[in-house]
């Protein structure tokens, strides 16, 4: 479960272009539901996602990740939340161009101190997961748009996190795409991982493997539905 | 332990593949950084051996030696002086020296002929330098021929080759009997072309030599230990001028690294917005960082002194060698026997590999504690 309990972020705090990109925002997100984020853009969606997930820490408030407090821990155990706990999935993909497929999936891995065949062998088990076995050895930048969809995703399962999270995931899918992410995200699901998407696409928040959907607007959840 | 191991191996792992992704770059930078290394090294190899050569012909020079001059020239010197400087307190012996300039036209070279005290070949026979014996291409049992003072020809055996432990003190140098020696450059007439002084005591090397002057005020008296000074001084004094010259390329090469570290490329900050939003903790980046540095550094360092031995061992330093060797010092023609200055090369890691490391880390370590997120927001 994370909880987020008067969570606020401001950027450039006290200067002229200071900017709040989340108010105060209390928040529940079971453990193993589906959870979807919805808003426009510019709503505050990556800010709240940025905070649950431990790549930024809130201006004010606190955050609870599976029953431990977040907010005030040093950066080294930040990381080390953020790489065990979280698999992430960027609207831009962010893969490492230049690297294999298999590379850039087991990058995540490298500071465990595993045995490179052991990651290897995790990767390939990814690959065979997403049908992307034969493209393992293949040049990210060689890939399409929903082969690299596919890489992020399997990037993101490599420590075996317990909670996945996307941002935007199908902003540069075609709808097809978008439909086989989302049974992708509901295997997930299925497998027992939490899962929280933010997304403004109709083919994710009214997606059936859906469980519960948070409203965001300029900053504030203004609703939220089953 | 073991995954401290592994943890390095990865890392090591990803930043020799950042390396071959940014090939064109690295390998303009491994270049640039390579040949100032290799001046550098060049500089100090050249120098060290040198004065390791200059060392070498001195440790085998007499203490003090005594020559005649007229006219400000040195001229032979009569063997009646022997007596004079062996009745002075302290002097152990004193004795004679024969040896003089051949000039060999058929290789255009200058040999130096020695009648040696101990060990004389027999008459007819010579012992000479390895330089000789390759310029002739002679071995023992060959036969040289010289031309005498009188205008004939005499034909002497080569009876050994010397030993290449110094080229420059044995390079060109023939041993011969005293009686080829006068065959050669006619009768001594009690006259030797310089006398050379032991004596009991070095402390009183000084004294002697103040009370040898005394006597013969027509001589100069040349002592080891300033020809020693004097050696030492000319040439870390030329090695001091080069290395100045260079320091302006380090000084260059050090603003190159500096604006390329601390001006981290979009890519690079972005790649390290990925890798801490992954998973990767600041050490880590930093510990990519120091790898990449490392290695590059120290492949430039290491190719650096292997290219500058080459071309100080084997090619006689020769963008230097107008600088340092000089031509009225020493020999003309030498090739340096490889010596190399541990402390100096040791200096020369740290002044390159150091502060290319901390100039590509500190950087990165910037870049790398700035929260992730920024990823998150497309940058």
């Amino acid at each position: 479960m994370i909880v987020l309990d008067r969570a606020k972020k401001v950027f450039a705090q006290g200067k002229p272009n200071e900017f709040i990109a989340l108010h105060e925002t209390s928040l529940v997100i079971e453990a193993d539901r589906l959870t979807v984020i919805r808003g426009p853009s510019g709503s505050g969606k990556t800010t709240l996602l940025s905070l649950v997930g431990c790549m930024a820490r809130p201006t004010s408030g606190r955050i609870h990740v599976l029953g431990r407090e977040i907010t005030s821990l040093p950066e080294r155990f930040l990381t080390e939340i953020r790489r065990k706990t979280f698999g992430f999935i960027f609207q831009q993909f962010n893969l490492i161009p230049g690297l294999t497929a298999l590379e850039n999936v087991i990058l995540p891995a490298y500071p465990t101190g595993e045995r490179r065949s052991e990651l290897e062998k995790r990767a390939a088990a990814l690959f065979d997961l997403f049908g992307l076995a034969s493209k393992s050895k293949s040049r990210i930048e060689w890939l399409s748009g929903g082969e690299a969809q596919r890489v992020t995703i399997a990037r993101a399962l490599i420590n075996d996190p317990a909670v996945v999270i996307a941002d935007e995931p199908t902003a540069h899918l075609d709808s097809k795409l978008s439909r086989e992410f989302m049974a992708t995200m509901g295997r997930l699901r299925g497998e027992g991982r939490t899962v929280l998407i933010a997304s403004h696409d109709p083919l994710v928040y009214d997606h059936p493997a859906v469980e519960r959907v948070f409203h965001i607007r300029d900053g504030r959840i203004d609703g939220a539905g089953p | 332990m073991a995954s401290g191991i592994e943890r390095q191996k990865n890392v090591l792992d990803f930043t020799l593949s950042s390396l071959l992704r940014r090939k064109g770059k690295n390998l303009a930078l491994l270049a640039v950084y390579t040949l100032l290394v290799f001046l550098m090294a060049s500089v100090m190899l050249a120098t060290s051996a040198i004065r390791k050569e200059a060392s070498l012909v001195l440790k085998e020079a007499p203490e003090m030696v005594v020559q005649r001059t007229v006219a400000g020239r040195q001229d032979p010197i009569p063997l009646a002086y022997l007596e004079k400087i062996r009745d002075i307190a302290g002097v152990i012996s004193s004795d004679g020296r024969y040896w003089g300039y051949y000039y060999d036209p058929v290789v255009g070279a200058n040999y130096t002929l020695l009648v040696p005290r101990d060990e004389m070949p027999e008459p007819g026979t010579i012992i000479i330098g390895p330089g000789i014996a390759a310029a002739r291409l002679a071995m023992a049992g060959d036969t040289l021929e010289f031309k005498t003072q009188l205008g004939g020809i005499l034909e002497l055996v080569v009876d050994g080759v010397l030993a290449r432990d110094s080229e420059l003190v044995a390079s060109d140098l023939v041993l011969v009997s005293a009686s080829d020696f006068q065959a050669i450059f006619g009768p001594s007439n009690g006259l030797a072309t310089d006398l050379v002084v032991r004596v009991a005591n070095p402390r009183e090397l000084s004294t002697i030599a103040e009370k040898i002057a005394a006597r013969l005020p027509d001589t100069r008296i040349i002592l080891r230990e300033e020809m020693l000074r004097t050696y030492d001084a000319v040439f870390s004094w030329r090695g001091g001028i080069l290395a100045l010259l260079l320091f302006g390329v380090v000084l260059a090469f050090v603003i190159i690294s500096w604006d390329k570290a601390s001006g981290l490329s979009q890519e690079e900050r972005r790649e390290i917005g990925i890798l801490k939003a992954v998973g990767w903790e600041t050490s880590d980046v930093i510990l990519m960082k120091f790898w990449e540095g490392a290695v590059v550094s120290v492949s430039a360092f290491l190719l650096g002194v292997v290219l500058a031995y080459i071309h100080v061992f084997f090619f006689s330093a020769r963008l230097f060698a107008p600088v340092l060797k000089g031509w009225a010092v020493l020999y003309p023609q030498f090739r340096l026997v490889p010596f190399i200055d541990a402390s100096q090369l040791t200096a020369l890691f740290f002044l390159t590999v150091v502060p290319y490391a901390v100039a590509t880390i500190i950087p990165s370590w910037r870049a790398s504690v700035t929260d992730p997120d920024a990823v998150m927001k497309g940058l």
